[in-house]
């Protein structure tokens, strides 16, 4: 029997027959023996006219270029700064991408970025063997100064952030907290108000853990109306991404490349 | 060789029945991936760390990331005195013969100097740990969303006295006309990646016992799909 | 991950945590029994996303010389490295050791197990209950949940049948262990001038000190442990105390 063997957006695990036959093409984490398309590894099946991909929903951050991440600098050497980025690689800061200030040969490098420092930077270079470069020039890569981060699953960070960070903003507008997503699942968040902080943490728990589940732009907005007290009125970025989770679209800066 | 006969399972199972399985995916939060396999009375819990960085340098492989498998049995876990910690000559051959087991179907190219490591640990045993083991890693390893072509399920088959019979539990394992075959399965092609004997058995025998295996391993395989898909369910 | 120790502080001083939780606020705790069949008793702890589990065997052996008229009792920890990414595979840490001595000590120091209840021949044969703990997901804390799971587990121990002067596992008798108290370990942390209880492990690595108070069922004292490197005054002391007795109350009702 050729065709389709499963659900269109289920969940499906390495080895499962996706499609049999040649009716269908194989994509991204899936891969052909003989006549069957099987899953490569776990993920959610996706299918795009007859082409079967699979999006990931667990695993560790691959380092990307142009991703804006959160590291913390673990050393410090003649030439720059190694920086742990939740990756399996550790990544590269050299001195002449750390700031826009002249640094003087043989400078105190720990006197701009020191050890267990955070940084927000950007990821300029990935090579085959994983050799990672960063950067520090462009806008909103900075030294986080204070806060705390958490971890999310890095899967989740294109819906933490929502569309043209609709949903972030949401929650930083309605608790008043500073927050920074990086793509690594590494997230910042910054307030005086303690009680404020806990609740955008817990927002941020409610869309990793249902994250898939249609309205959640509306559920996220009834949850901190009735945290906060507060009216919420969606700008109109949040009422787009309210929208394409009707159309319930998963391409919508899902953030898995090839 | 043998004239007598094994006529019932101490426990009441067919010749060709599993004992009773759980599973379970994601037990241990701080894991990039988990997994808890239970088959009777053995019960295997299975942590993935991992890709991440491989120190010393040294063991470091330019071309592709490694896969580690460290197999220890909780000091309670033994059916007679207590285990002494620290791991023993077996154990670390059991860590081998499991990394092969699970090697055919997993690719760490993408992750050169990088290594994977499957912790393994037993708070009770009762015979076919490795086998266990091996179930677990899979689900784990895939619950780490590492590219696998195809989960790996594991199970003893054997002979006692004139029977073939599958999954042996601690008594039978150490019959005195048993033969314990651990055989490690992949589904997807039906090929063989963990494959160890001792005892006699004739070549006909082997080949029965084989097939046996590869009809349990059906259901294993299925309880491990459900599994991974139950922790998951909600993503859908 | 926190950056930064000040704010953690401040918040702490304003009553509250970056988990929500209140400065002295305990985690859900939950004891199951009976969780693995190959040991003589057991229990697993859940506290919070912690998890350990411990498992007690029972075994026979020569009285030692100085005491012929008692049996023995051995406390281990292991905290596994599938339990943590910071563990590391091998002979057991600086922590790991600490751990199983302090629940060791808080156990035998009680008096909680009737030793000379598990004497079976003087001079020649008595029972050692030996209790293993292993951390199975560290999320923090583990110091009192093993204490915790080490208790549950001896509560729920059966002695093995003895034949002659052999162990017959496979035959558990309806005997339990002659337990006399439940010393229950609660351990209080310091920063800057803040006391907290059952930290998770960030805010572990960042406390100041920390003190292990094991009480038993009427608040006396029954082992102490201080850790960390800054010193206590007798006035936190005092305070740490009552904290301590206070959970512990509570703790011993969830058992």
């Amino acid at each position: 029997m050729s065709g389709l063997k499963i659900k269109e957006k289920t969940i499906v695990v390495p080895g499962e027959i996706l499609a049999a036959g040649m009716d269908y093409l194989p994509s991204f984490g899936t891969y052909r023996e003989g006549d069957n398309i099987r899953a490569g590894r776990l993920g959610i099946a996706q299918v795009e006219g007859k082409v079967i991909k699979l999006i990931p929903v667990s695993g560790r951050y691959l380092p990307k270029r142009g991703d804006m991440i959160i590291g913390k600098i673990i050393d410090v050497s003649m030439s720059g700064w190694r920086v742990e980025i939740n990756s399996p690689y550790s990544a590269m800061l050299m001195t002449k991408e750390a700031t826009n200030e002249f640094i003087d040969k043989g400078a105190n490098l720990t006197r701009i970025y020191n050890f267990d420092d955070y940084i927000v930077c950007g990821i300029t270079n990935v090579s085959s063997q994983k050799l990672v470069d960063l950067t520090m020039r462009g806008p909103g890569l900075r030294k986080l100064r204070g806060g705390r981060i958490i971890e999310v699953n890095t899967h989740k960070v294109p819906r933490i952030i929502g569309k043209s960070g609709s949903m972030v903003g949401m929650i930083k507008h309605a608790t008043g907290v500073n927050i920074i997503v990086g793509q690594n699942g590494l997230v910042w968040l910054n307030s005086e108000e303690p009680a404020m902080e806990v609740l955008a943490v817990e927002t941020i728990r409610k869309i990793e853990a249902e994250a898939h589940i249609a309205g959640l732009t509306d559920r996220i907005k009834e949850f901190l109306e009735k945290k906060t007290g507060k009216k919420i009125e969606l700008g109109s970025e949040q009422r787009e991404e309210r929208k394409d989770f009707e159309r319930k679209e998963f391409e919508n800066g899902n953030g898995e490349s090839q | 060789m043998t004239t007598t006969t094994y006529k019932k399972r101490e426990d009441g199972r067919k010749f060709n029945e599993l004992r009773p399985v759980e599973a379970e995916v994601g037990i241990i939060k701080r894991a990039d991936g988990s997994a808890r396999f239970k088959i009777g009375k053995t019960e295997a819990l299975a942590a993935v760390y991992g890709p991440r960085e491989l120190v010393p340098r040294f063991m470091q492989n330019p071309k592709r990331g490694i896969l580690r498998v460290h197999y220890n049995m909780m000091p309670f876990s033994g059916s007679g005195n207590r285990v002494k910690p620290g791991g023993n000559r077996r154990s670390k051959e059991l860590g081998v013969v499991i990394r092969d087991s699970l090697m055919p179907v997993i690719n760490l190219n993408e992750f050169p100097n990088a290594v994977v490591d499957i912790f393994i640990e037993f708070p009770q045993t009762d015979a076919g740990t490795r086998c266990a083991a091996i179930t677990a890693a899979a689900m784990a390893l895939a619950d780490a969303g590492l590219l696998m072509t195809d989960l790996v399920s594991s199970v003893a088959v054997g002979r006692i006295a004139d029977k073939i019979v599958v999954d042996l539990d601690y008594s039978e394992d150490s019959h005195e006309e048993g033969t314990d075959i651990p055989i490690a399965i992949i589904p997807s092609t039906g090929e063989i990646s963990l494959l160890q004997m001792d005892g006699f058995m004739t070549k006909k025998q082997l080949f029965e016992a084989i097939n046996e295996a590869k009809e349990a391993v059906k259901h294993l395989n299925a309880v491990q799909m459900k599994a991974l898909k139950n922790k998951y369910k909600a993503e859908e | 991950m926190i950056i930064d120790k000040r704010k953690f502080i401040d918040v702490l001083a304003k009553g509250i945590r970056f988990d929500g939780r209140k400065p002295d606020e305990f985690r859900k705790v939950k004891i199951e029994y009976g969780v693995t069949r190959s040991a003589e008793g057991s229990a697993r702890v859940t506290l919070g996303e912690t998890i350990v589990i411990a498992g007690v065997k029972m075994e026979v052996s020569k009285p030692y010389p100085d005491t012929p008229d008692q049996g023995g009792l051995m406390v281990g920890a292991e905290l596994l490295p599938l339990a943590s990414p910071e563990y590391e595979s091998g002979p057991p840490g600086d922590w790991a050791v600490e751990v199983a001595r302090v629940v060791d000590r808080g156990i035998r120091e009680s008096h909680s197990i009737d030793v000379k209840k598990l004497l079976i021949r003087k001079a020649e044969l008595a029972w050692t209950v030996i209790a293993d703990m292993c951390v199975i997901n560290d999320a923090g804390n583990i110091l009192d949940a093993a204490s915790i799971a080490v208790l549950a587990a001896m509560r729920d121990t059966k002695f093995p049948k003895l034949v002659g002067d052999v162990v017959d596992y496979k035959t558990i008798t309806k005997e339990k262990l002659p337990i006399k108290e439940t010393p229950v370990a609660v351990t209080v942390y310091k920063i800057g001038k803040e006391l907290f209880v059952d930290p998770t492990n960030e805010e572990e690595g960042l406390a100041d000190a920390r003190l292990t108070i094991t009480t038993i069922e009427d608040g006396t004292l029954c082992s102490l442990q201080k850790g960390g490197e800054s010193p206590l005054s007798v006035d936190e002391i005092d305070k740490m105390i009552d904290i301590a007795v206070k959970h512990a109350k509570v703790l011993r009702k969830s058992l």
